[in-house]
């Protein structure tokens, strides 16, 4: 079997700060990370390959620092990676980064057939979760996203059966392979690093493939020119023009004077919301 | 590389785009094949015999869109013969549409990708509209990254404002998880495409007096050409159960309630004011509540007149599932907390002192009148 796990290098938006004036990412310092959300499709295609055998092809397109991120996964256990990386990809929208991921895919199915790519279900920078659905167009393969549980596969018959998160629900869907999956979140813990593959992930040399190496055919599909979507602005959230009217209480009586204060400006100030909790109460 | 990466050249994509060509040779004019396409779609999302008010949310949307362009609004439905698109189609016209089109095939009863990627991609190559708009569902989004790349037009993912600049859609997006927002523009690709988080716009109001016109088409593909197998649908057990994003009071609690016993005063607050409960996501990783009940960006989006926050720290993430809420009050011990910044009322105490008191305070004040109503 042979699996392609597609994953971004992010920075950890958990750290991230926007400058007050320029209102610009400031990314210094920020580490940046595997999106976390492909680690879950890594785990689950290390499962596939510790049950099914064969091979687990990392493929990231970014920046050439991009190579740690790849590292980390082969430290994880996957086979061996592929960085998409040439500046002529800069500015890529989700459709441009589709073409040249779909590439990619194209050129390492050509070493050997690939049966299945994952992706995460999205990215926590971008959060589009689009460029799974672009890439399982145009191969023309099975999409399956927000999958939360690979129910079984059949190799010699071609099928796979999973599990789809819907709205309001979970779809239990069979299709052939190969497919393009998108992990959900959470299904399967992710395992620790060896020390094999720690040792093996130093050393495993990391392919890197320009645009020409990674066989993109139209270059007008990739980058700033193959994107539809243009960013016209960049701005900070509003902040609220005014800080909460606050309350400090310290212990006893002045906790509950502050609670009928409180009470009191609510209901006074939007009487509807009384009226309507009183009628959704004494029905 | 992606998206993420385009807010530090967002001022040169700007410029770029007020020119024909930008630096990077790409076209922002509209080639003239595509000027033909003109009008607003919302694609109506249903399930098991209910609309996805997010679909209505859009409707309203839609119609603002189609009032600064001068355009029709049209609702576009797909489903199976059991599913009752006449009159979800009625609805969709009471919610502003003035026209609808509907596709009916035994094929696209419950979703799938491929049948639903063929059916809408048809309806739009032949009757060509300018915007289309689908919910940021599970459905929706599976759908519209399909759509799009085979329509190689542009799309926006999980946008929380819609506006029209120009001519052209303006869909403005959270990016890096809320730190940052950005607009963003498909000038010479059509329809321009966008989906939209549920519950970030109101419901528009019921017209009983407006109604339109159908279209129907047919898909033109039969179970056998369609390789993926529908198996089963399961339904969430607690379906109705949680409803967070619908909800009009909305009591969260999160980590500085410390553990999870505490997390229960969180629920009496709640059923006194007959109440969702809402979590953090530091709550929900702790295990103190399901998941299902996270608010914020990986979690719900929520828009109640009465958002009550104890033990929160009002992290990025959290405040865009929750900012357009009618009311934020916070309880919270550090009075330099991020949540004050944006709450309209705070109470700075300890949580486990001033939960108790407020539900208190409810009780006896909702006693009286529930009994007077009685
Ligand atoms: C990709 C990503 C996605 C995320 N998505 C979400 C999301 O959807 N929703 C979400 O909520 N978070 C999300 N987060 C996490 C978010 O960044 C915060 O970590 C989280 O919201 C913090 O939860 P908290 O406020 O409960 O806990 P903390 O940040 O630990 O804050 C606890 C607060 O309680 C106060 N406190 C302590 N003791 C008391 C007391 N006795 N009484 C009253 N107050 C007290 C403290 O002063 C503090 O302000 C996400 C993070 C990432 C990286």
């Amino acid at each position: 079997m042979h699996i392609v796990v597609c994953i971004k290098q992010v920075p950890d938006s958990a750290q991230i700060r926007v400058h007050p004036v320029t209102n610009t990412i400031m990314r210094q310092g920020v580490p940046a990370i595997v999106n976390p959300y492909d680690l879950f499709a890594l785990e689950e295609a290390l499962r596939l390959k510790d049950k099914f055998g064969g091979r687990v092809t990392m493929l990231c397109m970014g920046p050439p620092q991009a190579e740690d991120a790849l590292r980390k996964c082969i430290s994880f256990g996957a086979t061996d990676a592929v960085l998409v990386t040439d500046r002529a990809f800069a500015g890529a929208d989700t459709l441009a980064t589709s073409y040249a991921l779909t590439s990619a895919i194209r050129k390492i199915s050509q070493e050997q057939a690939v049966d299945l790519v994952f992706t995460g279900k999205q990215t926590i920078d971008g959060d589009t979760a689009q460029v799974g659905p672009g890439i399982a167009k145009r191969l023309g393969w099975n999409l399956l996203t927000y999958v939360s549980k690979i129910n079984a596969v059949d190799l010699d018959g071609r099928t796979i059966t999973v599990e789809r998160r819907a709205e309001g629900g979970v779809q239990r869907l069979k299709t052939t392979l190969p497919s393009l999956i998108t992990m959900l979140e959470g299904t399967n813990e992710m395992r620790f690093a060896t020390m094999d593959d720690m040792l093996r992930a130093a050393r495993v040399p990391v392919r890197k493939w320009n645009k020409d190496d990674a066989g993109i055919e139209d270059i007008t599909k990739i980058g700033l020119k193959g994107s539809p979507t243009i960013v016209s602005k960049v701005f900070a959230p509003k902040a609220r023009s005014a800080r909460a009217e606050m309350q400090e209480v310290g212990d006893g009586a002045s906790v509950n004077d502050a609670c009928l204060n409180l009470l009191q400006k609510i209901f006074t100030t939007h009487p509807t919301l009384e009226e309507e909790t009183v009628d959704r109460l004494s029905a | 590389m992606a998206e993420p990466d385009k807010p530090q050249m967002a001022a040169a994509a700007a410029a770029g785009a007020a020119k024909t060509a930008g630096r990077s040779g790409r076209s922002t004019e509209l080639p003239e094949h595509l000027k033909a396409y003109k009008g607003v779609w919302v694609f109506i999302e249903h399930d098991r015999g209910q609309v996805h008010s997010v679909s209505w949310e859009l409707m309203g949307e839609a119609r603002k869109l189609a009032d600064k362009l001068g355009v029709n609004v049209s609702g576009v439905l797909l489903g199976g013969p059991a599913d009752k698109l006449e009159d979800f189609a009625k609805e969709a016209c009471i919610y502003g549409a003035d026209h609808c089109y509907i596709m009916r095939d035994p094929v696209l009863q419950g979703y799938r990708n491929e049948p639903y990627t063929k059916g809408l991609t048809d309806l739009v190559n032949q009757h060509q509209p300018e915007i289309m708009l689908l919910g940021a569902t599970t459905m929706g989004r599976d759908l519209a990254g399909s759509v799009a790349t085979t329509l190689g037009t542009g799309l926006t993912a999980d946008c929380t404002e819609l506006n029209i600049d120009g001519r052209a859609l303006a869909a403005t997006r959270p990016t890096f998880g809320g730190s940052l927002l950005c607009t963003i523009m498909t000038l010479a690709y059509r329809p321009q495409m966008a989906t939209m988080r549920p519950r970030t716009a109101a419901m528009p109001r019921r017209d009983e007096s407006r109604s339109g016109g159908i279209t129907t088409m047919a898909l033109g593909i039969i179970e056998t050409d369609i390789v993926t197998k529908l198996l089963e649908f399961v339904p969430d057990a607690n379906r109705n159960t949680v409803n967070l994003a619908y909800a009009d009071i909305i009591v969260t609690g999160g980590k500085g309630l410390k553990n999870a016993d505490n997390f229960k005063l969180v629920w009496d607050l709640a059923r006194v004011l007959g109440a969702e409960v809402g979590a953090t996501r530091a709550v929900t990783q702790a295990g103190w509540c399901e998941s299902e009940r996270q608010v914020g960006q990986t979690g719900k989006t929520v828009r109640p007149k009465l958002y009550i926050a104890a033990g929160v720290s009002g992290a990025i993430q959290h405040r865009v599932g929750m900012e357009s809420s009618d009311i934020i009050v916070a309880i919270n011990t550090d009075p330099n907390a991020p949540i004050f910044d944006f709450a309209h009322h705070g109470i700075v105490g300890n949580a486990m002192q001033v939960l108790p008191a407020l539900t208190h305070a409810f009780r006896t004040h909702l006693d009286k009148r529930i009994k007077r109503a009685a």
